[in-house]
């Protein structure tokens, strides 16, 4: 392979980088900008630092509220998938020898095939009849519905653990219970991360079933705030941009920090 | 612990399903108290539906169309940044970006690109295509919704490739620049077949998750002008919350699943035996 820099490569790279960087660009200056200064030219750099948009758009959206609703449930799904779906898992795993462990495990897997708007309509129906309509039945719905992707990746990470380190472990009077916190659990670190990672994506940006499930205009989340406000003030997009930026930052701060991480995760946790 | 959640995923997925496969044989609302059996009649009002079938082609118009725009997208990115560039790793993470952001709000920021921006340079430039809203008209509109999917969509794809290219050896490379071979020539003879296990991954979730559309259209069109960009998920949305087509639409997501399932074989089919053929 070359050992030179490949220019030509490089700025092709950098002309596609500008794709990517150009609506983000545009959000941000937006949100930073008076409707003035937006009427004049949507490139130009804001002038001064419009922060009333932000304050405006705080009180407009119920910000902070929707932060707190979205924060509980990505926090509460994230800690609760793990903690379950990796015992469920490990309980599989182990036991794929088993008539009844296999029919599980294929139970789970082929629900991935299954797509959402077929229980869409039932799920609605359910929710509102055991009192589910709020963020912690919203929490209960993700950590149900992602045992089907995370048995999946899961079971073959922990198929790669050698049994032996269970198996000393018992020896030593380990319990069940014990091998699994002790020993299985920690191991499982870099898959947890992925499943951690994942399911913090699809949680906080999810939209659909918030949509449906949610019912009181306080448990609204992030995304299902916008697209309220988007009905509302159609037409303020200074105010609207500030939202967006808001809504975003979150994830785009998380990313920022735990970058390679997460894309290692995704990598991971696609190909299995 | 396997068994709560046995019993839990039945509940809360499995029973739903089937539910959804009961009510397609029967006329209810969603709202009345009864309902009656009417067999088969929605799947055969269904298919002499037109709205039905405008939200099928539009939506295998899309997902067939992005689809392929993604992968092939995807894969410059990935020969890109495995060249020798500049602040790689700069560039890896821009590329992986819009992974993380939420579809909903990248729409509405795409929308506003569509309706207030580009028409504005379009006029300056006096550029005739550019210079009315694409989302606006009944012919175009889907070409915005392909791009926003696309823009988003790459990233992941670009990932997953990226993640391929590892697992080709670099000794094929040295191999075929002893023989002279082109950068072309070790493209098609040696990247592509190697990482064709995760051209076939790439294919069908692309495919699957485009026909699954819902987030852009809402953020876009709405599902218009008309009902132009109406996709499936949309319609039976629409249809079953607010329309009263409760029974209807579930018939609807019955019809969707057995085709989302059928062309997921048929693609997995398809492209693994193109994989062993390499």
């Amino acid at each position: 392979m070359a050992k030179k820099t490949n220019w030509v490569a490089t700025l092709l790279i950098a002309v596609g980088a500008l794709f990517i960087l150009f609506p983000l660009y545009m959000t941000v200056s937006i949100a930073l900008k008076t409707p003035e200064e937006l009427a004049d030219s949507v490139l130009s750099l804001p002038v001064g630092l419009h922060v009333e948009n932000f304050a405006k758009a705080i009180e407009a959206t119920n910000f902070f509220q929707a932060f707190k609703n979205s924060a509980f449930i990505t926090v509460t799904t994230v800690v609760l998938t793990i903690i379950t779906n990796s015992m469920v898992a490990y309980a599989i795993a182990r036991n794929m020898h088993r008539k009844f462990f296999r029919f599980l495990y294929y139970y789970f897997v082929s629900a991935l095939f299954i797509p959402f708007p077929i229980i869409m309509l039932p799920i609605v129906k359910q929710t509102s009849a055991f009192g589910m309509n709020n963020p912690s039945g919203l929490v209960f719905l993700y950590v149900v519905y992602g045992i089907a992707f995370n048995i999946f990746i899961y079971v073959g990470y922990i198929r790669s653990i050698p049994k032996e380190l269970e198996e000393a472990a018992i020896m030593d009077g380990c319990s069940t219970w014990g091998v699994f916190w002790r020993v299985v659990f920690p191991l499982m670190a870099p898959i947890n991360a992925t499943v951690a990672i994942l399911t913090c994506l699809w949680a906080w940006n999810d939209f659909l079933l918030p949509l449906i499930v949610l019912s009181d205009q306080s448990d609204m989340t992030l995304p299902l705030v916008q697209y309220v406000f988007q009905s509302k003030f159609g037409t303020d997009y200074n105010l609207a941009f500030a939202s967006y930026l808001m809504a975003l930052s979150p994830m785009i701060i998380v990313y920022l920090f735990a970058q390679k991480w997460i894309i290692g995760g995704v990598t991971r946790g696609a190909i299995k | 612990m396997t068994v709560p959640a046995v019993v839990l995923f039945a509940v809360f997925h499995t029973f739903p399903a089937l539910q959804g496969i009961f009510y397609s044989f029967t006329n209810w609302d969603g709202l009345s108290l009864t309902y009656d059996f009417v067999g088969l009649k929605n799947y055969y009002y269904l298919f002499r539906d037109e709205n039905v079938w405008h939200s099928y082609l539009f939506t295998f118009q899309f997902a067939i169309v992005s689809t392929v725009l993604v992968n092939v997208l995807s894969l410059a990115i990935v020969i890109g940044l495995n060249e020798k560039i500049k602040f790689k790793n700069f560039f890896r993470a821009v590329y992986f970006l819009p992974n993380v952001l939420s579809v909903l709000i990248v729409g509405y920021i795409f929308n506003y690109l569509f309706a207030n921006v580009l028409p504005l340079w379009g006029e300056k430039l006096g550029i005739e295509a550019l210079s009315t809203n694409i989302l606006g008209s009944e012919k175009w509109a889907w070409v915005g919704i392909v791009i926003v999917a696309v823009w988003q969509a790459c990233a992941l794809n670009t990932i997953l490739y990226l993640a391929g290219l590892q697992t080709v050896p670099s000794e094929l490379y040295e191999a075929s620049s002893l023989d002279g071979a082109s950068k072309w020539q070790n493209f098609r003879h040696i990247t592509f077949p190697m990482i064709a296990p995760f051209f076939t991954i790439n294919m069908v979730l692309a495919m699957k998750n485009f026909l699954m559309v819902f987030d852009q259209v809402v953020a876009l069109t709405g599902g218009g002008p008309g009902r132009a960009t109406e996709s499936i998920s949309l319609l039976i949305y629409n249809g079953g919350f607010q329309g009263g087509e409760f029974a209807y639409q579930s018939a609807n997501s019955v019809i969707y699943f057995i085709v989302i399932m059928a062309v997921s074989i048929l693609q997995i089919k398809f492209l693994q035996k193109r994989e062993v053929d390499m």
